[in-house]
């Protein structure tokens, strides 16, 4: 299997890359580490007409933190998310989230910006960026802007980027208490379905709740109706049993792997993990 | 088009020119004559095409061959000098962690990046480190064994 | 002649296996790793629906595009082969390399493009235009057994390719007709209990990693045709071609190289290889072509697809009285190679360990529009021990009977063998209450127990899981294979300086024939392993053969190699005497020396004996000159290795996630020749059978026959997290059938793993009402079940 033929520009900057973008004719994507694109490409389901690829821009990769506040480049590969200290010791979720997508290899090329940019409806950062009410920094043709994870995703494969747009970064404010779960997929390592809950805890109440679910449905998206019981709770097992029995997903995904009512329990079931872990951090 | 790129492929250098959407793995195979990366799938699960670039494992069918542009790859014919075996290599056949071979090189060059991560692996460590090579042969047993081995650790 | 296996140094020892240096330094040499000169290559253009008759071809985009020599449809192509041969004795429908006209499932080739690079020929097939008037997709089986909703092949009626092949207790086994129901009928009128369910062995998609790859070169100068094939068996292969492409088998020369495993799917020649070679011959040229997955998925054979209705009569005590199956088997949309005889072992296998007085199975083979089905690890076997070690551990629930018990109290017993069963099955020997109390003392089955209820009472949802098998291994005799024959060929030479070449007909695609034939070989010739080299997988080099499947290597083609060094040792024995002035009778072979027994050391070098059949001055009278023997062997009849595997399982009781715990197993292959191998072969047929049972399952669509499960991102071949440690052990039982004791253990793993899973998991559901759970054991099915609600 290889791709139908294209063109192939290198993009030293960020501007570069969206002069190249905007120059192209036809249907011209950005590449970085590929992993998303080159297998559909490989199986024609994609068929660009050009790639310019991003990966060479220098300064778009790497973990930093700031006065409590964490930004990731688009380029830092799902590995170096895996195993960074800033990430381990401030928002070990992502690190977490990362470790559990693909495999090595996967992990080893693939990016986060990628990763996001993609949206596929299964993988597993998008839960956790909009658990995290993190900001997706953008660069294109009309200059810079930010997009809240939350608003960022909003449909199969659709997400809130211009064709001239990129992400160059993600940043959040270190959770107090984060974590992930997910149901795997056994074959292609996807989440069946993957829960991000990040919780805010004062006095043992839980004074604020963001959790996000991938997988399930077209896109992530928030749990509203969780996040809202958990607010004000104990976090007790109760009540993360009454929450987690809250959440509700429409258009629900269904394949072999699981029927739209698996995957509204298994959401109900993986947000009583992700909460409970996140709890417990 | 045609790009030109240069890659260093078990310590040797290369000036390629090459059509974009060849892969990594053809430009090894095809071009270089080093047909030990083997493919196994089109769906980058096999892992069969695993071959170390720039010091991590990567698998060769999901990787064009512009991208490899100015790196350095390590296949598994460039992991030992002639005559000789990689630690993995010698454990692999110690320990028969292998029956067809087809997916023992890029099985192997996945230990290399396991063992990196990993000097001292469990048999957790090593069947976690392996989620990207599929075996039809030999039930993952004596594959483990030999990463353990090859670690120095005694099974 | 002598045959008798003399017990040596490296029989039996854990052999490093002499394949693995240049596997392990990726020196290996696989079909696509080749290139020859001049080679172009092929790409097939499939079809994208399941049913359909092809109403046009337009070729004409793919012809004007650069680098494509040559693009023919499956009628141009049927103008110079005929359609594809059958070794079955059932009537098959036409089957062509590529449809001329209709197509019956997804991934069938309508067009072949010629082109001189791979990608460029892809490129090609891309832009081939099919008009396909298309029919109704049939997909169920037994819906397609009534002809609905549309009937795939007209001279087959309601679907049927097999209608009616029954076997067993009352059946006459000349004419294959049902002539008396009376002791069926009573058996099961005066049971105590009778355990009935339907059954289903789902169909499967064997994987090998390495997928298919052929290249063909005719040589138009002295008509010679070279296939490099990925083939498990180069001289079935060569007699295939031959016979398609009109040709001499003298003309016709079959190479395997290494070859990265087969499980049965490399058994065919398939519809790539005929056209292959028919275009290098029509061409003058050499051509390549390289599976990719997506079509391995599609159009290598797949495995299994048996529905089993089973009914079984026993007393109170738990003693089987008798067994039926009605089995229907999904064969897919054509014949294959052996696709229709097949389902005919399922029937082979319904006693089991078990004596059983009374047996019948009734078996219907239905075409439907999907791959078609043959030989995939087991074959049949798996199909068949499944289906009845589930009702086994149904009859010890239902009399609530410990599954050891209940298995105990029917065993055939050590002195019945050899022992007919009521299907006629020979079975050689077999100790099997021995090996049970071995697998339970293994497992501490009373602490497995106590442990599983202990956690049953907290709540947890574990189970555990038993199964007995016997297989049947070493295929032939020939008989049970009229149109192939299934013996043995073999070569042993010495040459002039001592050194050995010896060749085998059985091909290895992973299974280690270089290193167990050599250790064999090293002892019964008193030499160094390393002296001895092992040939195969070349029909130019290797002059007859059969090949490598139904665990058929060592006992076969292992046997044919000691006749054939027996013989060389008698000529050898002979030169010997005359050098050391003494009878050929007293003289033995052992450290390099040929010499009197007990003291070859007195004798002569094994070497120089050598040199002298060479130059024999003067050569002993009634002996012609050189050592060079060889042999075909045929056994009189199969070998049953058999085995117990125990296993604990625990199921996610939120989510339905399966954990494989504990795998405990005792085997019985007779004689073994090299542990290490065997227990590899075990290995990998386990992960094959646990595959079946939790992870593998070939989906088709119901309404628009699309294959749902056409990648591994969809289809799981098990992976290294999914395995706990075997913990496995043996004993040993040797066959009285040939010289080693040997019986074979290929597919051993794959035929008792998965009746055990399930039997794990229907265990550990028991508590929520669950008698039976059909393969593979999803997540989802198993959540539904605790949630109460059907699977």
């Amino acid at each position: 299997m290889i791709p139908s033929a294209f063109d192939y520009q290198r993009a030293g900057s960020i501007a570069e890359a969206i002069a190249l973008k905007q120059g192209a004719e036809g249907d011209a994507r950005f590449i970085a580490g590929g992993h998303s694109l080159i297998p559909l490409m490989k199986l024609r389901l994609a068929e660009p007409s050009l790639l310019i690829d991003i990966s060479g821009i220098p300064g778009l990769s790497g973990v930093s933190e700031d006065g409590g506040r964490v930004s990731i480049g688009a380029l830092t590969t799902h590995a170096e998310l895996e195993s960074d200290s800033v990430l381990l010791a401030s928002a070990p979720v992502v690190a977490e989230a990362a470790g559990e997508i693909g495999d090595q290899q996967v992990r080893n090329r693939g990016t986060i910006g990628g990763s996001l940019a993609h949206a596929d409806p299964a993988s597993d950062l998008p839960a956790v960026v909009v658990a995290l009410d993190a900001s997706i920094h953008i660069a294109g043709a009309g200059g810079e802007r930010t997009v809240a994870a939350g608003d960022f995703f909003s449909g199969l494969f659709e997400v809130d980027l211009a064709e001239d747009e990129l992400i160059t970064s993600v940043s959040f404010d270190a959770p107090s208490q984060a974590a992930y779960a997910k149901l795997r997929h056994p074959a292609s390592h996807f989440a069946i379905v993957g829960v991000a809950a990040s919780l805010t805890v004062e006095g043992g109440v839980c004074t604020g709740a963001r959790v996000a679910v991938t997988g399930a449905s077209t896109h992530a998206q928030r749990l509203g109706a969780v996040e809202e019981a958990l607010t004000g709770s104990s976090l007790d097992d109760d009540a993360i049993a009454a929450a987690s029995a809250a959440a509700d997903v429409d258009d629900v995904n269904a394949d072999l792997a699981g029927s739209e009512e698996y995957r509204q329990a298994m959401t109900r079931v993986f947000t009583g993990r992700a909460i409970a872990a996140a709890a417990a951090r | 088009m045609t790009v030109p790129i240069s890659v260093t492929v078990n310590g040797r250098a290369h000036e390629l020119e090459v059509e974009p959407r060849m892969l990594l793995v053809h430009l090894l195979r095809e071009e270089l004559n080093l047909t030990g990366t083997h493919v196994g799938c089109d769906t980058s699960q096999c892992g069969a095409c695993t071959v170390i670039v720039d010091g991590s494992s990567a698998k060769s069918c999901t990787v064009l061959a512009v991208q490899a542009d100015g790196g350095s790859i390590t296949t598994i014919e460039g992991l030992s000098a002639e005559g000789e075996m990689h630690p993995l290599q010698q454990a692999f056949w110690d320990e028969h962690g292998l029956q067809c071979g087809y997916c023992t090189p890029g099985m192997i060059m996945s230990g290399v990046d396991l063992l990196e991560r990993h000097p001292d692996p469990s048999d957790d460590d090593i069947r976690r480190g392996l989620d990207g090579n599929l075996c039809r042969c030999t039930g993952y047993e004596h594959i483990i064994n030999a990463v353990k081995s090859a670690a120095g650790g005694a099974e | 002649m002598t045959m008798q296996a003399t017990p040596g140094q490296l029989v039996g020892q854990r052999v490093r296996r002499r394949e693995d240096p240049r596997l392990v330094k990726g020196r290996g040499s696989y079909v696509d790793d080749m290139k020859l000169p001049g080679m172009l290559h092929l790409a097939f253009k499939r079809s994208d629906v399941a049913h359909g008759i092809i109403r046009s071809i337009d070729t004409s985009a793919a012809e004007a595009m650069p680098g494509v020599e040559l693009v023919l449809t499956g009628a141009q192509l049927a103008e110079i082969i005929p359609p594809m041969p059958v070794a079955t004795p059932f009537p098959a429908p036409d089957h062509h390399a590529v449809t001329p006209d209709r197509v019956r499932y997804v991934g069938e080739p309508i067009a072949v493009v010629v082109a001189t690079d791979r990608f460029l020929a892809a490129d090609a097939a891309d832009v081939i235009e099919v008009d396909i008037e298309e029919l109704p997709a049939v997909i169920d089986p037994e819906r397609a057994a009534n002809g609905d909703p549309a009937v795939i092949h007209e001279a087959f009626e309601n679907n049927l390719a097999v209608p009616f092949a029954p076997a067993g207790t009352g059946v006459n086994p000349e004419t294959l007709e049902v002539e008396d129901e009376s002791a069926l009928n009573e058996a099961f009128e005066n049971a105590d209990v009778v355990v009935s369910q339907r059954m289903f062995s789902q169909r499967l998609v064997p994987n090998a990693m390495e997928p298919r790859g052929v290249i063909a070169r005719f040589e138009p100068g002295n008509d010679e045709l070279t296939v490099w094939s990925t083939t498990q068996n180069p001289h079935i292969a060569r007699t295939l071609l031959a016979a398609i492409l009109g040709m001499g088998q003298h003309q016709v020369r079959v190479i395997a190289p290494d070859v990265g495993g087969g499980f049965g799917s490399k058994i065919n020649v398939y519809g790539e290889d005929f056209a292959a070679a028919a275009i290098s011959r029509d061409i003058g040229r050499p051509v390549k072509w390289i599976e990719d997955r997506s079509e391995a998925f599609m159009t290598t054979i797949h495995g299994r697809d048996v529905i089993g209705y089973i009914d079984l009569a026993a007393t109170g005590e738990g003693k089987v009285t008798a067994v039926k199956m009605r089995l229907i088997a999904d064969i897919g949309a054509y014949e294959m190679v052996l696709t229709a005889a097949i389902p005919t072992l399922v029937a082979f296998m319904i006693s089991g360990v078990y004596d059983i007085p009374v047996v019948r199975a009734e078996l219907t083979e239905v075409f439907t529009n999907k791959m078609p089905t043959d030989a995939y690890r087991g074959a049949g076997r798996p199909e068949g021990i499944y289906f009845l070690e589930r009702a086994m551990d149904m009859l010890a629930s239902e009399l609530g009977m410990d599954p050891a018990d209940v298995r105990r109290v029917n065993f055939i017993q050590p002195d019945q063998f050899p022992y007919t069963t009521a299907g006629g099955m020979v079975y050689d020997s077999g100790e099997y209450e021995r090996l049970l109390d071995q697998a339970l003392e293994n497992a501490g089955w009373e602490q497995m127990k106590a442990d599983r209820d202990a956690a049953r009472a907290e709540g947890r949802i574990v189970g555990l899981g038993m199964s007995f098998y016997t297989e049947i291994c070493g295929f032939g005799p020939s008989a049970a294979m009229p149109t192939v024959g299934l013996w043995e060929h073999a070569s042993v030479s010495v040459e002039r300086d001592g050194k050995v070449r010896a060749s085998s007909g059985a091909s290895s695609h992973g299974q280690g024939h270089e290193t167990t034939f050599a250790q064999m070989l090293a002892d019964d010739l008193g030499i160094p392993m390393d002296d001895i080299s092992i040939i195969h997988g070349d029909t130019g080099q290797v002059r007859e053969g059969t090949g490598t499947f139904g665990s058929r290597s060592q006992v076969v083609g292992g046997t044919a190699l000691l006749m054939a060094s027996g013989k060389v040792k008698d000529k050898m024995r002979v030169f010997a005497a005359q050098m050391l002035e003494t009878q050929p009778g007293d003289l033995s072979f052992s450290d390099g020396m040929i010499g009197p027994t007990g003291q070859e050391d007195t004798g002569v070098a094994f070497a120089e004996v050598a040199g002298f059949a060479y130059i024999p001055i003067p050569l002993p009278p009634d002996t012609e000159p050189g050592l060079s023997e060889e042999a075909f062997w045929e056994p009189e009849g199969f070998t049953w290795p058999f085995g117990c595997y125990i296993t604990q399982v625990e199921i996610d009781r939120d989510t339905g996630e399966l954990e494989l715990q504990r795998f405990v197993g005792v085997d019985d292959c007779g004689n073994v020749i090299n542990p290490l191998i065997v227990a590899g072969q075990i290995h990998g047929g386990i992960a094959q059978g646990v595959g079946q049972a939790l992870t593998e399952e070939a989906v088709y669509d119901e309404g628009s026959g699309q294959l749902l499960t056409a990648s591994f991102m969809d289809y799981q071949i098990p992976r290294a997290r999914d395995f706990p440690r075997f913990e496995l052990d043996h004993t040993v039982t040797p066959s009285p059938l040939n010289p080693m004791g040997v019986k074979g253990i290929g597919e051993a793993g794959t035929i008792g793993s998965t009746p055990s899973i399930v039997n794990a998991a229907v265990d550990a559901l028991s508590g929520h009402g669950v008698e039976h759970i059909d393969m593979m054991l999803r997540p989802e099915k198993l959540w539904r079940l605790i949630q109460g609600g059907d699977a």
